[in-house]
């Protein structure tokens, strides 16, 4: 506690936002700007058949008769969606890098900053990384490994290359390209991503991570994710999530679809840190993301797990279509909220399938002028005999000029559902913190040790060296938060 | 070890200690005891620091040191521990994990090296048998669901573990069966060192035969009315605060001390 722990803490206060940094790479990007046009030379950029031209102009003329949703409990001046630009990237060298030799040394040195574990470090950590630079996928690691096994793990636009029948059968199948406002713009003009497919009966053998970050100015990032499961495969898929310093607000719309078959298990885990914009609440990003989960067939799990720390306005609503008979959704989440940051997250279950079973952790924690919403919706169709949810939503406050709200929606068709909800708001204790300073604990270790035993039952639920990364971005993002 | 002088402490505009002179020397165990309400515990959270106590006049030094001035982890890992009377739960934090950072925040105030996870197992299963605490409530999250006697065993194992020199026991007896009482008793005891002073605070006696004072104090409303031996414990026992609260403070506080 006090030697690790607390170094971090004064590095990050010396650094503040130890991410902030832009990496200097010569880059092609578009003029901002938004029509059909520009799609259509982003796609052609990226070299897309036809069928996928098609696709984003139809998202992107369905998108235009959209108008923006308002019902969130969040507030920021609107969103000139001309003045983004839709493709960045590093200027290809030939045609492109086909080794980490060939990977321009200044990205490779942002990656080094983010910590992520390439080279040696990355088969040390057992970990494959799949890392985003702007729109441009650049390096994949363990490719070969894992097609050994048969499963493919490559960034989107590599598989609307390599496997175009497996995306044309999967995108959208989870998040249509009508879903909402955001999901629509994403359809149309997403930039990059990561695809996996585990075929039938394999168990992935390492865990799968994906680290992006928003680089260019004024370059709104589009990611699209899509993690398909075949009958009885199980994969584990880590996000994280820094962003350099900016004064602009950043828009971020991704769209993450999970297809777990029969007997499939997806584990999707999150750590999202991105700039929140300083301390009068100007710049940060804003995250508006669409993320969502189809058990399609029995037994099936998707397990959503997150905790967002960073983004000066977070909408989020991880879900689980929970199709097939007994199949098994969970929702695991950390939301802390500072400054002037605004959070709007929670999740959906929709119980189709009989003995359908959901589990909802909610933790919500706000400090200095924060503001957390918790909004929740299960709903149990008239098809799904002997459905079960439990819902737990926690919210912590840390001081008394911050905000927890709770709107948990409950639709219940079936009269044998049974469902049960629990909801606490506390209060970080005086007399806890003066408990742990009468042991020798200092304030700002005994908050961050309060909140982490708060959020215990969250980080039960993500791998080993993702908890311990949360729980050091809880202490720094706390820090200060308790005078 | 620790002198009180004239201490006044009110809260909320409410004075509660209204003048306690206390001299502490190195070894010695002082009992306080005194009617619910007569500010035992704020004495107590007083000298631990607690915020929403306000010293009005008074003056307290810790080995020569002003601790007044200090804030309350400084107090703590300069060796002043206070056994809560109601302690508190962390949920969600392993007592382990609360109390390897208890310990090894005060080892670097010390200038020791801090324990590693190995080290500190080791050292606890000592301290653990001394006043034999159930394995089980190490693992568990400080003092959630514990019973009433075991938030109680567990301060005083707090207390073995970070080894202070100016212990404060807030009731620590109240919530302990007959057995308990021994064991927490002993284990206190076993604690008893030339360097090592106690300010015992209890309402009964029959803590004060296993842990033996040298000097007992009583505390009416916030003043020491009267001061004496470990057989003013009994006669207390015998005659009631009743005894002593027949009189105004003033006519106590005038009475020659073992009166
Ligand atoms: N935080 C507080 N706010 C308001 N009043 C308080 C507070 N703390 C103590 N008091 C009051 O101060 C007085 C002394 O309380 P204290 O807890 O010191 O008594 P005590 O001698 O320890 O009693 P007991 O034997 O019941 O434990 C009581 O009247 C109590 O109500
Ligand atoms: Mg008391």
């Amino acid at each position: 506690m006090q030697t690790t722990e607390t170094s971090t803490i004064e590095q990050f206060a010396a650094q503040d936002y130890k991410f902030g940094f832009v990496t200097d790479v010569e880059q092609e990007t578009f003029p901002p700007g938004l029509n059909e046009e520009v799609i259509a030379r982003l796609s052609a950029k990226k070299g897309e058949p036809e069928w996928m031209l098609e696709w984003r102009l139809k998202a992107y003329r369905h998108w235009l008769t959209m108008s923006e949703p308002t019902w969130a409990n969040v507030h920021y001046t609107p969103i000139d969606y001309q003045s983004i630009s839709y493709y960045a990237g590093p200027k290809p060298k030939g045609s492109g890098p086909k080794s980490l030799e060939e990977v321009d040394p200044e990205i490779l040195k942002t990656y080094e900053k983010l910590g992520i574990p390439l080279h040696e470090r990355a088969i040390l950590a057992g970990v494959a990384v799949d890392a985003v630079f702007d729109s441009v996928s650049v390096a994949t690691t363990f490719k070969e490994k894992l097609a050994e096994v048969g499963i493919i793990f490559c960034s989107f636009s590599e598989a609307i290359r390599n496997h175009p029948e497996l995306v044309q059968e999967y995108m959208g199948s989870v998040v249509p390209y009508t879903d909402n406002y955001f999901a629509t713009l994403n359809a149309a003009v997403f930039s990059d991503g990561s695809f996996v497919y585990v075929p039938k009966g394999v168990r992935c053998p390492m865990e799968l991570s994906t680290y992006f970050r928003i680089n260019a100015r004024n370059s709104g990032q589009f990611e699209r994710t899509l993690i398909i499961a075949d009958e009885g495969a199980y994969v584990s898929y880590l996000e994280g999530c820094t962003a350099p310093m900016r004064d602009e607000n950043q828009l971020h719309a991704a769209v993450v679809e999970l297809v777990a078959r029969k007997d499939a298990t997806i584990k999707y885990s999150t750590v999202q840190n991105w700039y929140p914009g300083d301390e009068n609440g100007k710049g940060g990003i804003y995250n508006f993301v669409t993320k969502r989960g189809k058990c399609d067939g029995a037994n099936a799990k998707i397990s959503w797990t997150q905790v967002e720390t960073g983004s000066a306005i977070t909408w989020k609503y991880p879900s689980v279509i929970l199709k097939g008979d007994h199949s098994v959704g969970e929702f695991y989440s950390v939301a802390l909220t500072k400054g002037y940051q605004q959070a709007d997250t929670g999740t959906k279950m929709i119980h189709i399938g009989k003995g359908t079973k959901s589990t909802i952790v909610s933790k919500g924690i706000s400090a200095g002028h924060g503001q957390n919403t918790y909004r929740g919706s299960v709903r149990i169709l008239k098809g799904a005999d002997n459905a079960r949810n439990f819902s737990q939503c926690d919210s912590m406050l840390i001081g008394d000029q911050c905000g927890a709200h709770t709107f948990p929606y409950i639709d219940v068709q079936n009269p044998t559902a049974r469902m049960e909800h629990e909801a606490t708001t506390s209060k970080i204790g005086e007399d806890q913190i003066f408990y742990c300073n009468q042991r020798g604990i200092s304030t700002e270790d005994a908050v961050s040790m309060i909140v982490n035993g708060f959020c215990k039952e969250v980080f039960r639920e993500l791998p080993m060296e993702f908890a311990v990364e949360a729980q050091k971005l809880l202490a720094v993002n706390l820090e200060g938060s308790v005078g | 070890m620790l002198e009180i002088r004239n201490l006044h402490a009110s809260v909320e505009g409410n004075e509660i200690l209204k003048g306690i002179d206390l001299t502490v020397q190195p070894g010695e165990v002082h009992a306080i005891m005194g009617p619910n309400g007569s500010g035992k515990s704020t004495l107590a959270r007083v000298l631990a620091g607690q915020e929403a106590y306000e010293v009005t006049a008074g003056q307290v030094l810790y080995d020569g040191k002003d601790l007044l001035e200090m804030d309350p982890e400084d107090r703590a890992r300069e060796g002043v521990f206070m056994a809560f009377q109601y302690p508190v739960e962390i949920p969600g934090v392993g007592n382990t994990y609360f109390l390897k950072a208890a310990l090894n925040a005060v080892r670097k105030h010390r200038g020791l090296h801090e324990m590693d996870a190995i080290e500190f197992l080791k050292m606890v299963r000592g301290k653990m048998k001394l006043v034999q605490m159930d394995e089980t409530l190490l693992n568990r999250p400080v003092n959630e669901g514990f019973s009433g006697g075991e938030k109680k065993r567990n301060e005083i194992f707090h207390m073995a573990v970070l080894e202070p020199r100016l212990c404060i026991l807030d009731e620590t007896d109240s919530g302990l069966d007959i057995d308990a009482l021994r064991i927490v008793a002993d284990g206190v005891n076993a604690l008893r060192a030339k360097d090592r002073s106690f300010l015992v605070i209890t309402h009964y006696q029959r803590l004060l035969n296993y842990i033996v004072p040298d000097f007992v104090h009583v505390l009416v409303d916030g003043r020491f009315v009267r001061s004496g031996g470990k057989e003013l414990a009994l006669e207390l026992e015998e005659k009631g605060y009743s005894w002593l609260e027949g009189m105004t403070p003033e006519q106590i506080a005038a009475q020659p001390v073992g009166a």
